[in-house]
């Protein structure tokens, strides 16, 4: 909980710049679970910028629990070794402005809960940091009593939640402006 | 093996915008002078808002036009206030088995010394509490010390040095402490306008003990005479806050015969959810 001190002033992000390919991916870094691993799913997206044109240097992170909704605190995300789920994962975009992870579905944290993946996204041009949350498009229920989406307007919650691909898989697009312009999130 | 990054995300390569017309710019004809004129504007206003009793603003703004690739990659509404939840109040964890203990020294990955100023870069990382950040990641990248990425599409015509990488990571320890051995970047030109170049810096990529706490962020030398020219620098348009980017020469870093010392310590968001000693550890508690 908060204590009676002054807190200290957050140091400023910046970009990421756009020559960051040769630091921050590493092997297996979109892979939360091998690929064809039992339970695990593709989840895709494209990013978009103002214009419509895809944003093919962007680079996002996952952080996600798991299948049970197990908040997992495993190391070994840097250094996969195939079999241990993490929860976190690091994917660039693509020349088309796609980006790939393999994951399971998250799990609900507490019974009833609308389960999320939440979403770190840098690219060259934006000057810090964007937060969102990827939620399943499943259990209207869940969806309809999170907090969240529930302080949304119709049209912006739509951005919030990811499709259902035919072969189970996810997808979620990002548009960093304009028209579905994806709602970010501010947590101070 | 390490990805190549995408070609069109290149600042540094003449015409590097995707599409012809896809900013209304002419990048050939924008000299510093005109860049300087929008920063000072921007600075101006700011300043003036500050004496109307405008709250100081302590993080880069993400709508900044002189920084050109900003103008259609910020978002246009407001972010969305959130209370974290569940996933976000907790951080991913990193253990030594994620990091080699050598990877803190970039000066020693290739067969022969780097060429250029050796330095350390060491500080704290902290949580708004100022409470160390323990046993979490933190990533470095930079230009060698000519300026130049080791970078298929960086074109900068300076010599790429083949005894440096320019990437670097260690894990916190338990008193929120990093240092990295390293060489001191040069200044780079890009192609954000005529005659743009960027002020030396050290990108940091740094975790808290929360999701909500992740930054990227970069690291400035003191005293550089391109900070008031920089569109980058510049999209934090409060000098305090500007000011919590550069580092500290600090004389008891600097080792005799060997290195000069920086310092600089890295503050995150105050934490939202109730700090146990445990989670200090980190990745040492492996279990979940």
């Amino acid at each position: 909980m908060s204590n009676q001190t002054t807190p200290l002033v957050p140091t400023p992000g910046q970009t990421v710049g756009p020559f960051y390919g040769y630091a921050l991916p590493f092997e297996k870094d979109n892979e939360l679970l091998a690929p064809g691993s039992p339970g695990s799913i593709r989840l895709q997206g494209t990013v978009y910028d103002g214009a419509g044109e895809t944003v093919p240097d962007a680079i996002l992170e996952i952080w996600q629990p798991d299948a049970d909704g197990r908040i997992v605190q495993k190391t070994g995300s840097l250094v996969r070794d195939g079999y241990t789920f993490t929860g976190w994962g690091r994917g660039s975009v693509g020349y088309s402005g796609v980006f790939t992870f393999t994951t399971v579905n998250p799990g609900p944290t507490r019974p009833g809960a609308a389960p999320f993946i939440s979403v770190a996204i840098f690219a060259r041009g934006l000057t810090n940091r964007l937060f969102t949350r990827i939620y399943l498009p499943e259990n209207e229920e869940a969806l309809a009593n999170d907090p969240l989406l529930s302080s949304l307007d119709p049209e912006r919650r739509k951005t919030l939640i990811a499709r259902r691909d035919a072969d189970g898989g996810l997808t979620f697009d990002i548009r960093l402006q304009g028209e579905g312009e994806t709602v970010f999130l501010d947590f101070q | 093996m390490l990805h190549e990054v995408n070609a069109q995300a290149d600042e540094l390569v003449p015409a590097a915008e995707p599409k012809a017309g896809h900013a209304p710019l002419n990048r050939a004809v924008e000299t510093q002078q005109d860049l300087s004129a929008e920063i000072n504007g921007l600075a101006d206003a700011y300043k003036r808002a500050l004496r109307d009793g405008a709250l100081a603003e302590t993080q880069p703004r993400l709508d900044y036009p002189p920084y050109r690739s900003s103008i259609l990659r910020h978002p246009t509404k407001s972010l969305h206030h959130a209370d974290p939840e569940t996933i976000e109040l907790y951080s991913p964890a990193f253990g030594h088995q994620d990091v080699h203990a050598l990877e803190s020294d970039l000066t020693i990955q290739h067969n022969g010394d780097p060429q250029g100023e050796r330095i350390i870069v060491a500080g704290k990382v902290l949580d708004g509490d100022g409470r160390p950040v323990a046993g979490q990641l933190v990533e470095i990248w930079q230009a060698n010390a000519s300026g130049r990425y080791i970078h298929k599409r960086d074109q900068h015509p300076a010599p790429i040095d083949p005894n440096f990488t320019g990437i670097g990571r260690c894990i916190t320890g338990p008193d929120g402490s990093y240092r990295f051995t390293t060489i001191k970047p040069g200044a780079y030109p890009w192609k954000n306008h005529l005659n743009a170049w960027r002020p030396a810096h050290i990108h940091f990529s740094l975790f808290g003990t929360e999701f909500t706490q992740r930054i990227i962020t970069q690291m400035y030398f003191p005293g550089d005479q391109l900070f008031p020219l920089d569109p980058i620098y510049q999209t934090i348009v409060d000098q305090d806050a500007r000011d919590r980017l550069v580092a500290n020469y600090d004389h008891s870093l600097t080792e005799p015969e060997w290195a000069l010392g920086y310092n600089w310590d890295i503050v995150l968001t105050g934490p939202k959810r109730t700090w146990t000693e445990n989670e200090a550890l980190g990745a040492e508690g492996d279990e979940e």
